[in-house]
């Protein structure tokens, strides 16, 4: 099966000219698939984390605390307004290099976090800035109501917020967040700028190497097209199953 | 120790006497917050200057370099603004292409909207940089296309599609009545797409329009992984220029994310502030 598949992409490169070489030499591939799989590991972890620190600032955003209030808002109001590239640039070079370096048994200096662990930390900041405006929005759709019954039934702010407020709001901001979260999966592309070897990075190789720009350029538009689609049937699935009955059509 | 000690723990809330409860202020920056940020800098950065006398501390570098850097701005800004330009009109023929009545017309409209919205801005500005020529010939003219030139239209394309979906929506959210009334009145469907339905989305679609192009903005940037001389590249080779100091990293990309944010965050508040002006309507 499969030496058919390079078989038959090897008889399109002789007849036709379009070199897919990643469909038949089997070391482009391999560098294609672990730079999807970069792209996936970056994209899952990104997500994870910015969704928790979405649902623990949007916490602390309607918390009595002043400081910590004016904190999340900060931080929100600059990771909204400043560009992601900038953002990876400013942790991974500025940040990256006033950290003290890690040594190994053998003496080696390395660096307290790579540059993939660099990425997933701006990339989670960037996307949960927006993320925390996003559950907010979701939290002031709550009914005042349910909040007092649920303190009325003796629970504490923390627990009335996650077992009441954060599974009401999620359900309501779920189209938000489904744009943010796809919007995150393109933005993994930045993580190319500090060599991070992602789905761009590895294809950007293969092109430079076997002189088939174009070709490559195909695979890589029809890679995200993919991968933004199971994204989307995904969080569809999602939002089909957190359904509240009764609301909506 | 009375029972509705809000100290205690383990005290009902229900229990407590009634309060209202206040509402968060919204996050808005106010010009004491820009003084106090200055003074933490100006207090701050030159404790960095410990690399000798003759380095310069990082913040007199930053200073040394501004006029340079905020050129480099300037065309980021111009980059921007003429992307957002080309980007809005043809989105706009996408958008009503979308809305045409031909199904033809609408279902090709329709994925060339999809595929540019949903591929990452930089993989099309690859696309659009290394398979767009260098020269193109119009009847026997050549005519040179510079990188920057090849970048805007890059980013443009998103533009396109993100303003292309705009419209739909703002037409979409246009009553129906407003479409039979024009009909009734004798209008032509072209009459009243451009005289009746359109007038009355222009202000739905501000909003949306100017996120946008705050988002355009910030991915102007991303310009200078493919080589062209921005913002950003500019502040590499600044940052080489003074000798390649670790310790410079966080001050000269401080100041590229400074810029960013004083240029952005006044559309965000606008846009806010439309938002909620039309939405009360």
């Amino acid at each position: 099966m499969i030496e058919a598949i390079q078989e038959w992409f090897r008889h399109l490169y002789e007849t036709t000219g379009f070199n897919f070489t990643v469909f038949y030499d089997p070391y482009d591939w391999d560098r294609y698939v672990a730079g999807l799989r970069t792209t996936l590991l970056l994209a899952v972890a990104t997500i994870l984390a910015s969704l928790v620190i979405g649902a623990v600032g949007a916490l602390l955003q309607s918390g009595p605390s002043r400081l910590l209030r004016g904190l999340v808002n900060g931080f929100v109001v600059v990771f909204r307004n400043t560009p992601p590239l900038v953002q990876i640039f400013f942790f991974y070079f500025g940040l990256g290099t006033l950290l003290p370096d890690l040594r190994t048994a053998d003496g080696l200096r390395v660096p307290i976090l790579t540059n993939v662990q660099w990425a997933i930390v701006s990339l989670s900041l960037f996307a949960g800035a927006f993320n925390v405006e996003i559950f907010r929005s979701g939290i002031e759709a709550v009914p005042k109501t349910t909040i007092e019954a649920a303190e009325a039934l003796g629970y504490t702010r923390l627990k009335a917020y996650r077992h009441i407020v954060l599974p009401l709001a999620l359900r309501v901001c779920l189209p938000a967040l489904n744009n943010n979260l796809i919007n995150l999966l393109k933005t993994t592309t930045l993580a190319y700028a500090i060599a991070v070897p992602e789905t761009l990075y590895a294809v950007k190789q293969i092109w430079s190497e076997s002189q088939n720009v174009l070709e490559m350029m195909l695979v890589l538009l029809a890679t995200y097209a993919v991968l933004v689609g199971v994204l989307v049937w995904i969080m569809h699935r999602w939002e089909r199953a957190l359904r509240i009955p009764g609301y909506g059509r | 120790m009375s029972a509705a000690d809000p100290q205690r723990p383990g005290t009902l809330p229900v229990l407590l006497p009634f309060a209202l409860s206040r509402t968060p202020a919204p996050a808005r920056l106010r010009p004491v917050h820009g003084w106090l940020l200055c003074g933490l800098a100006a207090l701050a950065l030159p404790a960095w200057a410990q690399g000798g006398a003759a380095a310069l501390s990082p913040l007199e570098v930053v200073i040394r370099w501004v006029p340079l850097l905020l050129t480099g701005f300037a065309f980021n800004v111009a980059i921007s603004l003429v992307a957002m330009a080309i980007g809005t009109l043809a989105g706009l023929g996408l958008g009503l292409a979308m809305l045409a009545e031909s199904r033809w017309v609408s279902g090709l409209a329709w994925c060339v909207t999809q595929v540019f919205r949903n591929v990452p801005w930089l993989v099309l500005l690859f696309f659009v940089m290394f398979l767009v020529p260098f020269q193109i010939t119009v009847l026997g003219v050549r005519v040179p296309l510079p990188d920057w030139l090849k970048a805007t239209f890059g980013f443009s394309l998103p533009v396109m599609a993100n303003v292309a979906e705009i419209v739909r929506g703002a037409v979409r959210s246009v009553p129906n009545t407003q479409w039979e009334a024009a009909e009734s009145l004798a209008f032509t469907r072209r009459q009243t797409l451009w005289r009746i339905i359109l007038p009355q989305c222009v202000k739905r679609m501000l909003p949306p329009w100017m996120n946008v192009y705050s988002l355009i903005a910030m991915a102007t940037v991303q310009a200078s992984i493919v080589g062209v001389t921005e913002m950003l590249t500019l502040t590499a080779q600044v940052h080489a220029a003074e000798g390649g100091r670790p310790e410079l990293f966080a001050p000269l990309y401080g100041f590229a994310l400074l810029c960013f944010f004083l240029y952005c965050y006044p559309i965000d508040r606008l846009t806010a502030r439309l938002e909620r002006r039309f939405e009360t309507r």
